[in-house]
């Protein structure tokens, strides 16, 4: 300490320590705010629901104008629209990400499609509902369906997962390609051995992220593949189905006499289903970061 | 020495965009020799080393010259980086083993160019590339071992071995043991004196004592030119260029 130094305005320490205390305040006052509200939404809905959920919740079909019975086919048909839009959305949106980290460069074209992707992640979701409507019911005929639904989320989940996989490519240190070009690696085999394995915690986040509001968001199934009744179980993707964001939807503003408990478990249940896809997607990723350290 | 060189280079000259940063450099590096390549930070060593397996591929870089390295004409553009890289191996400053398993690691050149390989030839040829380094004894049990959970001398060791499966002709090193203490570049200095003369082994160092210790000829570079090129002891003990001489009494650089 230097605090016999006379010609340093030294600030004194004991200024510095209340600041470091204000600021640490600040901040956990801040994930206190943001945690409380998260916290206390899920333990209100499932203090509100908890009276109706029983076995038969999960596996009759909904009954006497959906106000008794189970949730079955809204269960199940979340399932299908989720799976579809998965499989169409992960295999391009990575493969793109991949593209526009690896081999797209810095080219202007290359940073507009960027540029696009970025702005389009931002596109309302009754937007890209519409978009589903004339492009996939509509112009390409396949009706309201399954399959018109989930590819109207895919499309919905497109640019959230190519962006997170470019970043998660580019957050792969250099060295490590460089050591690959020098054993004679071409770019695709430096992808795939090295780049891709590293990168694929980074790419399931965003994967992750996009399964929940797969599941959460009404909008795009509303015109597109949701039913509003429909107590039987689709049998293919042309089917039309319920789903679970859309029967809470329809519990709450257009069916009478609906208990109010059985709208609390539908939420629930819907936090459990994506509760259930994340831990998935959580157990896979911690497993595939075992041995990185960066 | 009656066969052709190992690296022969003629009137090579590089440009960074509107900088000059290699004048006209004319060397032949024999086969199975050490040729030390030592001066100034600045002066073109790494640049020179990085042209001879095409790692200067640039669009901002431009290049003219003569360049013949192991069979290959570098300096073509029909010529394929592939199999350029497969017989010059480089290895870097900062060891840069994969995030893979030690066995992994020297096996993932032999695979890339030969995956049919089979088993037990893969198993033999890494384990003569780990015994060429002087690794084996110590990592023969723990081949499944993370790359980078190593010691970083033996993490550049590991970096030389990798080269090896596919049995190169020439080896490039880019100052390879600035990040390794003094143990770790005696040992990899040592490492470089038992491959003299199966390998061509070129180093960039700023290390003019390691320049010393292991190179049988040593080319001192100012500025983008090759000043002077001799025997390492004619070199360090009789200089026949001024600038030389200044250089490694250490009265600049």
């Amino acid at each position: 300490m230097s605090d016999g130094d006379t010609r340093l305005p030294i600030e004194p320490l004991e200024v510095r320590h209340r600041r470091e205390g204000l600021v640490h305040l600040a901040l956990t006052a801040a994930i206190a705010l943001a945690a409380v509200p998260a916290l206390a939404i899920v333990l209100f809905i499932a203090y509100k629901g908890a009276p109706a959920i029983s076995l038969g919740f999960f596996t009759e079909m909904p009954m006497a104008g959906m106000t008794q019975g189970g949730i079955l086919p809204a269960i199940v048909g979340t399932l299908w629209l989720v799976g579809v839009s998965l499989l169409f959305s992960v295999p391009i949106g990575i493969l793109a990400g991949v593209y526009l980290s690896e081999y797209a460069g810095r080219s202007l074209l290359a940073r507009g499609v960027d540029m696009a992707i970025v702005n389009l992640a931002g596109v309302p979701s009754i937007v890209h509902a519409l978009f589903g409507l004339g492009a996939f019911v509509l112009f390409l005929d396949f009706g309201t369906s399954i399959l018109s639904g989930g590819l109207t989320l895919g499309v919905m989940t497109l640019p959230v997962i190519i962006t997170s996989t470019k970043a998660a490519m580019q957050s792969v240190p250099h060295t490590f390609r460089v050591a690959c070009w020098n054993l004679g690696a071409t770019r695709w085999q430096t992808i795939w051995h090295v780049v891709l394995p590293n990168a694929l915690p980074g790419i399931l986040t965003g994967v992750i992220l996009q399964v929940s509001r797969s599941a959460g968001e009404t909008a795009p199934v509303l015109f597109t593949g949701a039913a509003f009744y429909l107590p039987i179980l689709p049998t293919s993707v042309w089917n039309q189905t319920m789903a679970l964001s859309m029967h809470v939807y329809a519990l709450v503003t257009q069916v009478p006499k609906v208990p109010e408990a059985t709208k609390y478990a539908t939420a629930l249940v819907l936090l459990g289903v994506v509760l259930c896809f994340n831990s998935f997607a959580i157990v896979l990723r911690t497993y595939l970061r075992r041995n990185r350290r960066w | 020495m009656n066969e052709a060189p190992a690296v022969r280079i003629r009137g090579l000259s590089l440009w960074y965009g509107a900088f000059r940063a290699l004048e006209h450099v004319t060397m032949d590096v024999h086969r199975g020799e050490i040729m030390g390549l030592i001066g100034p930070s600045g002066c073109g060593k790494s640049t020179l080393l990085r042209c001879l397996n095409r790692l200067n591929d640039q669009p901002y870089v431009r290049i003219e010259g003569d360049l013949t390295i192991a069979g290959y004409d570098v300096m073509s553009p029909t010529t394929d980086t592939l199999a350029l890289r497969r017989d010059v191996g480089m290895v870097f400053q900062r060891p840069n083993p994969l995030p893979i398993s030690i066995r992994d690691n020297v096996l993932f050149g032999l695979r890339l160019h030969a995956p049919k390989t089979s088993k037990a030839e893969q198993e033999a040829r890494m384990e003569g590339a780990l015994r060429e380094v002087m690794l084996w004894d110590d990592l023969k049990d723990r081949l499944h071992h993370d790359g980078e959970s190593l010691s970083l001398e033996a993490r550049q060791k590991l970096c030389i071995a990798r080269l090896l499966p596919l049995k190169p002709t020439v080896l490039l090193f880019d100052e390879p043991c600035s990040a390794l203490d003094p143990a770790g570049t005696a040992a990899v200095e040592e490492l470089m004196r038992t491959l003299r003369g199966t390998y061509t082994q070129v180093v960039v160092t700023h290390n003019m004592q390691q320049a010393r210790r292991i190179s049988d000829r040593c080319a001192f570079m100012l500025m983008g030119e090759l000043v002077e090129l001799d025997d390492t002891a004619q070199l360090f003990t009789h200089p026949s260029d001024e600038r030389t001489a200044r250089y490694i009494e250490g009265r600049f650089g």
